[in-house]
């Protein structure tokens, strides 16, 4: 026995001794996890939390998280002897005269950024491939906290430096908390202590921003991860692939390796944006003062769709009785996010009651083979990208000379027209795709050549696709529309009434398919042929 | 000759000036009546410079301006908009006009120094209004104070400018310009003029002093270096998320595509 | 042939195709050195980080193109960081993808329903052990309990009511009294009529009685801006046309939407633009909405000049400034 075996022995020994993990440890190192790039979205967003994590720390050694009024006497001369916040002067140290410490702030900014757009594509990946199915409802709703959570964060995140930009954000999130009916102002008041701005917000979202909301992620993220991990890997469909199985590489060691790597890839290419390139420039933006504003202010990527809906909301205000509501603030700020992601919360649930599918789902669905539900992430996905596009339409005004009114009227109009028409865009462009993989599966490939029969006939010759291919591409279930009968066949009313009626339509609209091309379909073909 | 003169003009008239728009924002005439032992040379090459002016003023601007820049239906007078408006406008190339389109854009000037100069005069000797500057007559360099100008810019400029003076838009496609290009005597006369939507600042409200630090400030954004790497155009956050989804999430897919896929 | 269609069939996991490492002890070596550069590759990374750290001054700008002048020592530290990085996983990722085992394994799954005799004795576990306190026959207890649950809530609650003082009057006043004078911001200086060309714009706060300190909370409600007219452009009321003087207006520059600061005056349209939201109010009357969410004009200031000649305010603003509140009546 080699030392290094002695050594490995003798550590396990120890450990197992104390924690008995031997037996857990023997099984999970060979757990086996599917392999697809796709797989690695969730991962970039995983890996992105912890490179907040190791630069936030960093960035807590120098920030201080006051309101108090300092003079600047830095390094920075355009700002010198300017008044200011102590957050925005020590924000200036930290960029200034703490080495890497504008790279410090500028990867975890950047890493914010990332992590916010992973978590989308993630979840849009999850989406599109069913993969909310039974058994994995609570972690589609665990991410979508993630989500919600994540763009608060982000926003606290980017309001600590207390700069014209931030200060400007800040603004705006208090008026629309002052906009919430009956306890609106004080809302505002205790959320700032007293009048906006105050000297209180700052040190009090600093506490949110490092410990309770990343306190919650690491609980949430732990849950999500516990789960994939319990509940295994969903796996795309193929040859050898069931729902009963999962086929891939085992834990030890490739995928440790694969996604170990990863860790440092993602690491690595956020430092390469935060050293080549510049995010959140707070020196330029100067200190917030309520007087000040530059043109072009914007909030981050992943707040940008509100702001767009706040800017093309209509101009709606209900006075009456002494009291004023604000439609123009309330209706885009927070009803229709809540409507949205409440939507998007329950989605899973949602089409459960559709389609009526109790069943367990670990075989991924290739998008086409569930039009509705991709279409209705491809209009949901038109409306958000609509209403980010007004977020930045000063900026895209001045850049494509184009008018800021143009291109407020063609969103007002878009959000409501565009999305439809990418639903039904995206519908037929699915069943177009199921018709082509008939086609294929059926007639086989086409291979461009060209045959000459002996009648003088050309013919381009078809390949027959692989066994493995047929089978990846018919191997889906279709299910069939719920049907619900007004009547019994007593010729009792059924009770579920208009419920039921609307759960047929939307049952059928679900189940609209190209049907699977079957072998016997196939043999007969050929049979035709010869 | 005439160039000889106006350099003269230029190196003796220089402290005049300053003390003219620092305190008596008097016209060229009054400037010209300070220096008493010049004042026919000068009187004589300024009459010469006017009718030069009035000669290219009826070649190139009349047509919209009116033959004696009365102003017209597309194009308003220019009576008493005295010789700073021309030098800015016509210096910057935005006049004369190329198109009707909402907003005259900076471009090469079409009219040279001393063309531009006769212009000036020309408008200038029609009635009273502010009068032109140099760019060596104001002395933003000693006078100015960067930080000073910051705050300035961003209560009175930056609304309009952007936080970096990169320009921003306005309603119905017009913009405000980036500063980027912007010489001294163009920003201080823009400031005392009021171009198109932009309004003017009062030497009351914002003082000639303050204007130079204003001035100062935009020199130190012209030349303002990259800090923290490419600057994205300084727009603010718009073009760090496009980054985000094209570079940044582009590299990192890229990179997950690769990763997962088999070896061969 | 039957009748009953036959749909295809799984032909199982495809054979194993073996990698060119697995086979050519050449190409396992060579993947091998592969890794090994790029470990070496992230080394330099580090060598990089460190040399910036300790030898470049932080003062040093070089010009690359699309950067620009780049301060030399950042750049350094994060592209050495970048790479120590990166490569590392690089090499890690292409150590497993080339040489470690890549023959795919198949795990069954396990149902994650229990067995109905489990579920079965968990249900009656819970009936059982529940019973056994007597909840359901103790009303008294459930309701009591009930009660004190459900008050719980409000301690933590009415803890948190110290966060601030009540609104009270702060939303609906501001520092503007009548004879207030209107002096600039920044530098504080009072305005006379005379000293406002046509056509231009002032950013303005009150003037302050003699040792009050500005505060972020005054400028947050105070910031106004001053504009002058024709007085022939106006298009007001006779009030409101009282509230100029002699071509000069003024509007609180706090927006009656979210509350930035409008101040994008266009001359020539003689519009105000907000940047946040792009609401568009029209000074020449009285800055009505024309654009954007806004949905209410900006509260306008009624001015006068003092026996000094200064502007001054003539009475306080007649309706609470900046964003809608619920207590707002109009």
């Amino acid at each position: 026995m080699s030392v290094k075996d002695r050594a490995v022995g003798g550590l396990a020994n120890y450990v197992d001794e104390r924690t008995g993990a031997a037996k857990w440890l023997k099984k999970n190192l060979t757990k086996v996890f599917p392999d697809h790039w796709s797989f690695m979205l969730g991962e970039i967003a995983l890996y992105s939390f912890i490179i907040l994590l190791l630069t936030g720390t960093f960035l807590t050694f120098w920030f201080d998280p006051s309101q108090r009024e300092v003079i600047y006497n830095g390094n920075y001369a355009p700002l010198s002897q300017v008044h200011m916040s102590a957050a925005y002067a020590s924000t200036l140290r930290i960029s200034f005269e703490i080495r890497g410490g504008l790279l410090m702030r500028q990867i975890h900014h950047w890493a914010a950024l990332i992590f916010m757009a992973a978590i989308v594509v993630h979840l849009l990946r999850v989406f599109f491939t069913g993969a909310f199915r039974k058994p994995r409802e609570f972690n589609w709703l665990i991410g979508v906290g993630l989500l919600t959570l994540g763009i608060v964060e982000g926003f606290l995140g980017y309001s600590l430096p207390d700069d014209l930009l931030s200060g400007t954000g800040i603004r705006i999130a208090e008026a629309i908390l002052q906009a919430i009916p009956v306890v609106g102002s004080y809302l505002a008041f205790f959320a700032f202590g007293g009048p906006f701005p105050g000297t209180a917000f700052i040190p009090r979202i600093y506490t949110v921003h490092v410990l309770l909301l990343p306190g919650i992620f690491l609980g949430l993220i732990t849950i999500h991860l516990m789960l994939v991990w319990y509940q295994k890997h969903t796996q795309y469909p193929g040859p050898g692939r069931t729902e009963k199985n999962v086929v891939g590489y085992p834990l030890m060691p490739v995928y440790m390796a694969k996604a170990g790597g990863f860790f440092f890839i993602v690491f690595g290419v956020t430092a390469f944006l935060g050293a080549v390139a510049s995010i959140n420039p707070i020196w330029l933006y100067g200190p917030y003062t309520p007087g000040q504003i530059s043109a072009g202010s914007q909030p981050d990527w992943y707040m940008g769709w509100l702001d767009g809906l706040v800017r093309m909301s209509p101009p709606l205000e209900t006075h009456a009785f002494g009291h004023t509501i604000s439609w123009n603030i309330m209706i885009p700020g927070l009803i229709l996010p809540g409507i949205l992601f409440t939507g998007m919360a329950l989605y899973p649930f949602i089409e459960s009651w559709i389609t009526g599918d109790k069943r367990e789902h670990h075989l991924l669905d290739r998008p086409r083979n569930a039009p509705n539900r991709t279409a209705l992430g491809v209009m949901s996905l038109t409306f958000m990208i609509i209403a980010l596009i007004n977020g930045g339409n000063d900026i895209i005004a001045t850049h494509f000379h184009l008018t800021i009114n143009q291109i407020m009227w063609f969103t007002r109009f878009g959000l409501f027209i565009l999305p439809p028409i990418a639903f039904v865009i995206t519908k037929r462009l699915c069943l177009s795709l199921q018709r082509a993989d008939r086609e294929l599966v059926l007639h086989g490939r086409e291979t461009g050549r060209l045959l000459m029969m002996p009648s003088g006939e050309f013919v381009e010759v078809h390949e027959p696709i692989s066994p493995e291919k047929a089978w990846t591409l018919t191997q889906h279930l279709q299910p069939a529309a719920l049907t619900v009968a007004p009547e019994d066949a007593n010729g009792v009313r059924n009770p579920s009434g208009i419920k039921g009626k609307i759960r047929a339509r939307l049952s059928q609209a679900h189940a609209e398919q190209i049907p699977v091309p079957t072998e016997s379909e196939q043999k007969e073909l050929e049979g035709g042929h010869h | 000759m005439k160039h000889l003169s106006r350099y003269r003009r230029h190196r003796f008239a220089a402290p005049a000036l300053i003390l003219a728009a620092l305190f008596t924002l008097g016209t060229t005439f009054s400037l010209a009546s300070a220096l008493p032992n010049k004042a026919h040379a000068e009187a004589t090459s300024q009459s010469t410079l006017v009718a030069e002016g009035k000669q290219i003023f009826a070649r190139g601007c009349s047509s919209c301006h009116g033959l004696n820049a009365e102003g017209g239906s597309i194009a308003p007078s220019l009576i008493g908009v005295g010789s700073a408006s021309v030098d800015f406008q016509v210096g910057t190339g935005r006049m004369p006009m190329a198109d009707m389109s909402q907003q005259a854009m900076r471009k090469k000037p079409v009219y040279n120094e001393q063309e531009t100069a006769a212009l000036a005069a020309y408008v200038a000797s029609l009635a009273p209004g502010p009068a032109s500057v140099t760019n060596e007559s104001l002395t933003w360099e000693r006078d100015g104070s960067v930080a000073d100008g910051g705050q300035l810019f961003r209560t009175n400029c930056a609304m309009c400018h952007n936080f970096a003076a990169q320009g921003g838009a306005l309603t119905l496609g017009k913009y405000a310009p980036s500063l980027m290009g912007s010489e001294p005597k163009q920003i201080y006369e823009a400031m005392i003029t009021g171009p198109q939507s932009m309004p003017v600042f009062s030497d009351k409200t914002i003082t000639p002093a303050e204007k130079l630090s204003i001035i100062k400030w935009i020199k130190a954004a012209q030349s303002e270096p990259s800090l923290g790497g490419a600057s994205l155009g300084r727009v603010g956050p718009v073009t760090e998320g496009l980054l985000v989804w094209t570079l940044g999430l582009g590299l990192l897919v890229g990179v997950a595509v690769w990763l997962a896929s088999k070896a061969r | 042939m039957s009748n009953e269609i036959q749909k295809f069939t799984d032909p199982g996991l495809p054979e194993h195709v073996h990698r060119r490492a697995d086979t050519d002890p050449k190409a396992a070596k060579q993947a091998e050195r592969q890794v090994a550069i790029l470990f070496l590759l992230s080394a330099l990374g580090t060598v990089l980080v460190i040399f910036s750290y300790i030898f470049m001054k932080s003062t040093t700008f070089v010009f690359l193109p699309v950067l620009g002048d780049t301060n030399a020592q950042q750049l350094a530290l994060g592209v050495g960081l970048a790479m120590s990085l990166f490569f590392i996983g690089m090499a890690a990722v292409h150590w497993a993808k080339t040489l470690m085992p890549d023959t795919e394994v198949v795990a069954e799954r396990h149902e994650f329903r229990s067995e109905d005799a489990d579920r079965a004795d968990f249900v009656a576990t819970v009936k059982e052990q529940g019973g056994s306190a007597g909840l359901g026959r103790r009303t008294l207890i459930k309701r009591t309990m009930g009660l004190s649950l459900g008050l719980l809530g409000l301690s933590p609650l009415l803890l948190l009511r110290d966060l601030g003082p009540l609104p009270k009057k702060f939303l609906t006043t501001t520092d503007w009294k009548a004879g207030t004078r209107l002096v600039t911001d920044p530098g504080d200086r009072p305005i006379k009529p005379s000293d406002l060309e046509v056509g231009a714009v002032a950013q303005v706060l009150p003037e302050l009685p003699a040792g009050t300190e500005r505060t972020l909370e005054n400028i947050g409600k105070d910031a106004v801006l001053l504009i002058r007219l024709r007085p022939e452009d106006f298009n007001l009321d006779a009030q409101r046309l009282s509230w100029t003087h002699d071509g000069i207006i003024a509007f609180s520059k706090i927006c009656s939407h979210m509350g930035c600061a409008v101040a994008l005056y266009e001359q020539q349209t003689k519009h105000l633009l907000c940047p946040c939201h792009q609401s568009t109010f029209d000074v020449t009357r009285a800055a009505k909405v024309i654009f954007g969410p806004a949905a209410r004009p900006l509260p306008q200031l009624a001015i006068k000049v003092d026996d000094q000649g200064f502007l001054v305010a003539q009475q306080p603003f007649t309706e609470p400034i900046g964003p809608s509140f619920w207590e707002r009546s109009s």
